[in-house]
């Protein structure tokens, strides 16, 4: 059963988030968008911040701590900076933080480009279920779930948050 | 011929033992993997921590540098623990013995083999003796099969054109103690390119060799005419029984890739060696080092295949039934 929720305005959350993150714009930062749905949601505050440098795209498949369980993700994406990160300033976009697992190996990827200068997370979706340390300076929207329900964001044009319900 | 050996009950991969009866979409995984692959070796760092923990083992009872080297800085680059062997061959090497060294080795919590072996069918017999939990990726064997370098060769391929329905490649020499040719033309059909030629005398063509799905020219004035891709290859001296040429010097006349020649294929033609090249031989160090040649590129991309093959391999291992992932 999954069911398409309009509980999130996509892209009044979207304007938002971009308001949030204005104040960073002195530092000049690099945004960096996980793929999938995180770049879909990077690409578009890239455009509403009118950042000049080109988006970065990271694909965390070889930093999943799960390999050893589920083998290489068959439709893994290419990382792409573009840019130099060295004491940069970094905004690391992704749509959902649940467990933080994501985010934990997206930090280890970008540290073996180079050290940033500092790195801020912005996040369309926080959502119960953190299993890390890891919270999001920006969030879109904040939702609570049930255990068994899982929220997916489909893209990119238009995008669409999908809440899923596994049955046991 | 299907080998079930090397895909598990899922269809997954568990060895690369030859191309021959994979299916199409294994062969797109690896070469989707090894495209993202390729960025990890341009960055500052070039490791992932995929295989943090896995212990592979180099095992090469027949002599490399390419092919060795590559798989051990595609093993590091993946953060694995790599040992290479290079163990003496005897002409008295019996199978015993290799499963000897496969126990003793795999006693010390090996979980990859990559084998090179001079016997047709080594690779084979090693994943039929491991247990489950240990992975094969076969460097050579024999005549039989190379499926590595025939992934990087369709990788590089693909690379420059993507388009396979068209492609006309020709494969030119001793296709007969090439295991490389036999790989290749079972990678190249399975991915459905246009046409497969090979290109040689008589004397150093298989028996059947159309069988394969490969159009056969003596001539390589017919044989090079408006190809795509020319995959020379090197004449295996140390495998040659008896007179199968008249002459190093006559071989360069007849089938040596010049720039005469070159010029019958399409403009765009790449030109390909698996290594090492006897210049002079098959091919001349003008067309070699010229600007159709993408023979040092296959070696960069080898290194991405080569850590696409070994992931994918060892995320494919056996699970315990009914264990979701």
């Amino acid at each position: 059963m999954s069911q398409t929720t309009d509980i999130v305005d996509i892209d009044a959350t979207i304007a938002y988030m971009a308001d949030e993150l204005r104040p960073f714009l002195p530092k000049n930062p690099l945004m960096i968008g996980i793929h999938t749905g995180g770049v879909w949601v990077a690409e578009r505050l890239h455009k509403l911040l009118e950042l000049t440098e080109p988006l970065g795209t990271l694909d965390i498949s070889f930093y999943r701590d799960d390999f050893t369980r589920v083998g290489v993700n068959p439709t893994v994406k290419t990382s792409q900076l573009p840019v130099n990160i060295e004491d940069r300033h970094v905004i690391l976009v992704d749509d959902v933080l649940q467990t933080g697992r994501t985010i934990r190996a997206g930090l280890n990827e970008i540290f073996d480009y180079g050290r940033p200068a500092s790195v801020v997370l912005a996040v369309l979706l926080n959502r119960d279920g953190r299993e890390l340390p890891i919270e999001a300076a920006i969030v879109g929207h904040h939702l609570r779930l049930k255990k068994n329900q899982h929220i997916k964001l489909f893209g990119p044009d238009p995008l669409k948050l999908e809440i899923q319900e596994a049955h046991t | 011929m299907r080998d079930d050996l090397q895909l598990d009950g899922q269809g997954r991969l568990r060895h690369l033992l030859t191309i021959e009866g994979l299916p199409r979409q294994t062969l797109l995984d690896i070469l989707n993997t090894a495209e993202s692959f390729i960025s990890v070796g341009e960055r500052e760092i070039k490791k992932v921590p995929l295989l943090r923990g896995k212990t592979v083992v180099n095992l090469f009872f027949e002599s490399s540098t390419r092919t060795r080297t590559t798989f051990e800085i595609a093993g590091k680059r993946l953060s694995a623990d790599v040992i290479n062997l290079a163990v003496a061959q005897s002409s008295t090497t019996k199978g015993e013995t290799v499963l000897d060294t496969i126990d003793n080795l795999e006693a010390m919590h090996t979980d990859l083999f990559v084998v090179r072996h001079a016997q047709s069918g080594a690779a084979h017999l090693i994943a039929r003796h491991v247990p489950p939990h240990v992975h094969i990726i076969n460097a050579g064997d024999g005549r039989h099969a190379h499926p590595t370098q025939a992934m990087l060769d369709v990788f590089t391929i693909r690379r420059h054109k993507p388009d396979f329905s068209r492609l006309q490649v020709a494969i030119v020499g001793d296709i007969l103690h090439s295991r490389v040719a036999r790989s290749l033309i079972h990678a190249l059909n399975i991915l459905g390119a246009g046409e497969i030629r090979v290109v040689g005398p008589r004397t150093l063509l298989p028996a059947q060799v159309e069988t394969l799905g490969a159009r056969v020219f003596y001539d390589p004035a017919q044989g090079l005419r408006d190809v795509d891709v020319v995959v020379m290859l090197r004449l295996q001296k140390e495998r040659m029984e008896g007179a199968l040429l008249p002459s190093e010097q006559e071989f360069f006349q007849r089938y040596g890739l010049t720039e005469e020649r070159l010029a019958l294929a399409k403009p765009d033609v790449l030109v390909m060696h698996p290594g090492p090249i006897n210049r002079g031989v098959e091919i001349d160090s003008r067309v070699a080092d010229g600007p159709r040649s993408v023979i040092l590129e296959q070696v960069t991309n080898g290194i991405a295949v080569r850590m696409a093959i070994m992931s994918i391999t060892l995320g494919n291992h056996a699970r315990p039934a009914g264990e979701t992932p």
